[in-house]
């Protein structure tokens, strides 16, 4: 890989050629600010958030689109730039409900960081306000486009790693929206619910209905975990709060970079469900009592027994679940082979 | 005998206003008097001259009649064809001296201009290929095919040709860098999505000469190694579509499109793509990804579309009228080409006159003439007799110019520096009755709602901006709005993802360079001199003048006006809705505006 040498706030560096300034940065512990930039996605250059002030360019490039270049010498928080950023802030601000109080967002939302960071109060701009009705439609997550600030993650996220196209931009000039086709509410489109948009939208637009007044970032205790639902093994942090889950979020550093299915993101509500099965249970009588493991186990081996001298052993067969692990699996079908039977199978196909 | 050839203008100007009635009158009445097979009727593409459709030229002897009617045909034939005396209320006649003009090229509107572009335009049948090829079409091609690829992006460069399109990036340089990029497949995609406000220079070239356009394509493919183009046209243009498709057909017919062009190795097909009505499409990335099926939002540059353009391979993009200089430049070579306009913007351009001016419609100057001449010269002047105040030039991205700036020379860096730009060649003119602060919020209006909304400072920047330029034309104009624009509009222009954004905020800063007094008016006097901002004005009855005719009474639909008869009236200022009834009813200029 080739290398350039460039000069940011100031400090040399020798970085890949095939860089943008944003990832120079980063390698130096830089931190520019980005609402629209995810590195697994296309890089669409939109809200401006991460301008930074090169020499001898006419304006303000983005440091997540402009590639580096030999001799190339970068300020990212000069006045010009801050000036900009507090502009674009500002301007979101006007066009922005102003309810970081209650907004289930606050502590991990980006807006509130860089407002905070620029010391951005409110916006000196007063005119006009989108109203959108909220969609909550869906079981898993709210949208609410007031709160939407057009990064356009959300578009990306579902088109290019989910597949599903659901959302897109639709309209012009200020009455823009990110919605589905034809506008109809999510439950209707093409979306699966898998909820990896809810986990990049860097504001309060997309927000998850678990754990609602229950989930402030800063009072939870996060643990990472593997997800049981099936092999794939992706890794995530529940939010633990007074022992219980009340949210999760994405390992976006695991081997599957953050990307998650419905069932993993939104099906963990049974740990603590009140129907959730905690013993055995045997029918007696026509009716499920409960039982001890011992006596459970002792009921199953004795059936086996009987059908296998009944009707021999193919007369069992065995089904085996995609939560179990490939272990788990293995030994399940060792369990069959033992009892001699062959039939064994697994729920895990279309 | 040789037949006589009768041109009807078919631009899309002069068949809004009649030109095919005329041609079917026309042709009836040849054949009712037995003389048809004497004449060939063709209609021809625009004129430039729309303000005088529909114009009818008969050759050889090139006279030239305007605004003719179908009910005009049968004097025409009968006094001019066949007794070969003039109609003379059919002629143009000079607003100045009043004279009737016979030929075309004496009319002011014609004199100073230079058609080299527009050579075709109005002269040749459009949808025949024969009538290019016999004024030397299609040779600029061959004489292309006959030099090697670099030569020929040598004589494009030597030619200091620059694009058409607006920014004027150096056309030979975008050619070498696509010639020069990396891939197994190459494009060449012809932006004819011409979208400024009371722009149509492309959409006359395409309509008029469309070959010309295809032959600029063909010899761009040929230099940079494409075997495949576009042609991206708005819908809009149902004529310019139809023709262009003619033209594609003939020319693959003719062997100028398709597998092995004129017998050499070279070989390209060319496409049409229909825009679908945003203006941002007009962005070549945008654009670029309209044609790809995605919506029409701008993607980040670099990468440039020379290196990673449509579906991601390079791609050579130019417009209309750049295309339609290319093959000039192989017929006349490079040289030759460049002797026209100044050091660093050669050859012409083509300006489509509107708004306060007498001769509305479309001309071709060598670069360089300036803007006086075109306005005054070319465009005859102001409408009416009234004063100039302002030309807008480069649209709805450009700038306002003032008198002071009247004798610049037209060429891509001074118009820039005086903080307009060439942009497409869209020239508004304005009058005295123009509100130069009302003129910055129709443009904010136009750039706000066609702005795509993908990035933040053009979608709620100009939002911003708009609504501070109503406050003040409505008269609720605050200390401090106008500090407020300037810092929206540097932030947009420093921030703003692609040229629309970048741009958008022009109209408001040059207003605000050259007429920033009309603004503070408007927000500390509450006053609109141009009388346009109704908020802001008030009408009133000049006693001494005002006879008591009862005429303005009458009409006002307010009934805000009193008085008694043969005494005079006065207007209710608490009813009066300023609709402007009464000023323009009035006889006797008693009614003024405050």
């Amino acid at each position: 890989m080739s290398k350039v040498k460039i000069t940011i706030n100031g400090m040399p560096l020798e970085v890949d050629a095939s860089m943008t300034i944003l990832e120079a940065a980063e390698s130096a512990g830089i931190e520019i600010p980005t609402f629209c930039h995810d590195p697994e996605l296309t890089r669409a250059g939109a809200c401006r958030i991460c301008v930074v002030e090169v020499a001898g360019a006419r304006n303000l490039p983005a440091a997540c689109t402009t590639p580096v270049s030999e001799g190339m010498v970068i300020e990212t928080e000069s006045e010009r730039v801050i000036k900009a950023r507090r502009v674009n802030l500002q301007l979101i601000w006007a066009n922005h409900p102003q309810d970081c109080l209650t907004c289930e967002k606050t502590g991990s939302c980006k807006l509130q960081d860089y407002s905070y960071r620029y010391n951005v109060t409110g916006s000196p701009y007063k005119g006009e306000t989108k109203v959108h009705e909220l969609d909550d439609t869906n079981p898993f997550f709210f949208r609410d486009l007031n709160k939407c600030i057009y990064c356009g993650k959300c578009v990306r996220k579902c088109y290019e790693v989910n597949g599903a196209g659901a959302v897109e931009f639709m309209y012009r000039g200020f009455n823009t929206k990110v919605t589905t086709a034809f506008d109809v509410p999510l439950e209707e489109s093409s979306c699966v619910m898998c909820g990896m948009c809810v986990d990049v939208c860097p504001v309060g637009a997309l927000t998850p209905k678990q754990g609602l007044h229950n989930n402030r970032p800063w009072e939870v205790k996060k643990v990472l975990t593997t997800c049981p639902y099936c092999g794939c093994g992706c890794t995530y942090y529940l939010h633990v709060r007074n022992d219980k889950i009340v949210g999760i979020t994405p390992n976006f550093k695991g081997p599957m970079k953050g990307h998650m299915c419905v069932k993993g993101r939104f099906g963990w509500d049974f740990v603590d469900s009140p129907d959730r099965l905690k013993t055995p249970l045997i029918k007696k009588n026509g009716e499920f009592v409960e039982a001890t493991w011992e006596e459970a186990l002792d009921l199953v081996a004795a059936k086996f027994k009987e059908v296998r001298a009944q009707y021999g052993a193919d007369a069992i067969a065995g089904l085996s679940s995609a939560r179990a692990t490939n272990e788990e699996n293995y030994l399940f079908q060792k369990l069959l082979r033992s009892l001699g039977t062959n039939n064994v199978d697994h729920c895990a196909r279309l | 005998m040789e037949r006589r050839r009768i041109l009807l203008c078919a631009g899309t100007g002069c068949i809004s206003s009649g030109s095919l009635g005329v041609k079917e009158a026309l042709l009836k009445e040849l054949e009712k008097r037995g003389i048809a097979d004497q004449y060939e009727v063709v209609t021809s593409g625009c004129h430039g001259f729309c303000e005088q459709g529909p114009i009818v030229i008969v050759h050889p002897e090139d006279i030239f009649y305007c605004r003719v009617q179908a009910e005009d045909v049968p004097e025409l034939v009968e006094e001019y064809l066949l007794n070969n005396r003039v109609v003379e209320r059919l002629l143009y006649k000079d607003p100045v001296s009043g004279e009737h003009i016979k030929n075309h090229l004496e009319i002011g509107f014609y004199a100073k201009q230079l058609r080299r572009v527009l050579r075709n335009c109005g002269v040749i049948d459009p949808e025949n290929i024969n009538e290019y090829l016999a004024r030397g079409g299609y040779e600029g091609l061959k004489n292309a095919l006959q030099l090697s690829q670099l030569e020929v992006i040598e004589e494009v460069k030597k030619s200091g040709l620059r694009g058409r399109g607006g920014a004027g990036f150096p056309t030979g340089l975008k050619w070498e860098f696509t010639y020069k990029a990396q891939g197994d497949k190459k494009y060449v995609v012809c932006n004819a999505d011409e979208g400024d406000p009371g722009a149509f220079m492309d959409r006359s070239v395409l309509e008029g000469d469309p070959h010309a356009v295809i032959e600029g394509m063909l010899i761009a493919a040929y230099a940079v190694g494409a075997d495949e183009g576009y042609v991206y046209v708005r819908a809009e243009y149902p004529l310019a579509v139809k023709r262009l498709r003619l033209a594609i057909e003939a020319a693959n017919r003719h062997g100028f499109l398709g597998k092995n062009i004129l017998g050499t190795d070279f070989s390209f097909q060319l496409k049409i793509k229909e825009g679908a009505g945003a203006f941002v499409c007009g962005e070549e990335t945008a654009l670029l990804a309209s044609i790809e099926g995605e919506r029409g939002m701008p993607r980040p540059r670099p990468p440039f579309p020379a290196n990673a353009g449509l579906w991601g391979k390079p791609t050579c993009l130019n417009n209309v009228e750049t295309f339609a200089n290319i093959p000039l430049i192989f017929r006349l070579g490079a040289e030759e080409y460049a002797k026209v306009g100044t050091e660093r913007s050669k050859g012409t351009k083509i300006f489509a006159l509107t708004g306060k001016i007498n001769n509305t419609g479309l001309a071709e100057v060598p670069m360089g003439i300036t803007m006086r001449e075109i306005i005054f010269d070319i465009g005859g002047g102001i409408k009416g007799g009234k004063k100039f105040k302002a030309v807008q030039i480069g649209g709805p991205s450009g700038g306002c110019l003032p008198e002071e700036k009247l004798d610049l020379p037209v060429d891509y860096d001074s118009l820039t520096a005086a903080g307009a730009m060439m942009g497409s060649g869209g020239l508004v003119v304005m009058d005295e009755e123009t509100c130069m602060v009302d003129l910055a919020r129709f443009f904010l209006t136009f750039t706000q709602k066609e702005s795509c909304g993908k990035c933040t400072p053009c979608r709620e920047g100009t939002k911003r901006m708009l609504e501070i330029l109503e406050r003040i034309t409505q008269g609720n104009g605050e200390d401090g709005d106008l500090e407020m624009l300037e810092d929206l509009a540097v932030t947009i222009k420093d921030t703003a993802l692609c040229g629309l954004g970048q741009t958008a905020p022009n109209p408001v800063l040059s207003t605000l360079r050259y007429f920033r007094d009309e603004y503070e008016e408007h927000i500390y006097e509450k006053k609109c001199r141009a009388g346009v901002c109704t908020n802001l004005v008030s009408y009133y009855i000049v006693p001494e003048k005002c006879v008591g005719c009862t005429l303005c009474a009458r009409n006002c639909p307010v009934n805000a006006i009193s008085g008694e008869r043969k005494s005079p009236h006065e207007i209710d200022p608490s009813v009066c809705i300023k609709c402007g009834v009464c000023y323009e009813k009035c006889k006797f200029n008693a009614i003024i505006l405050k």
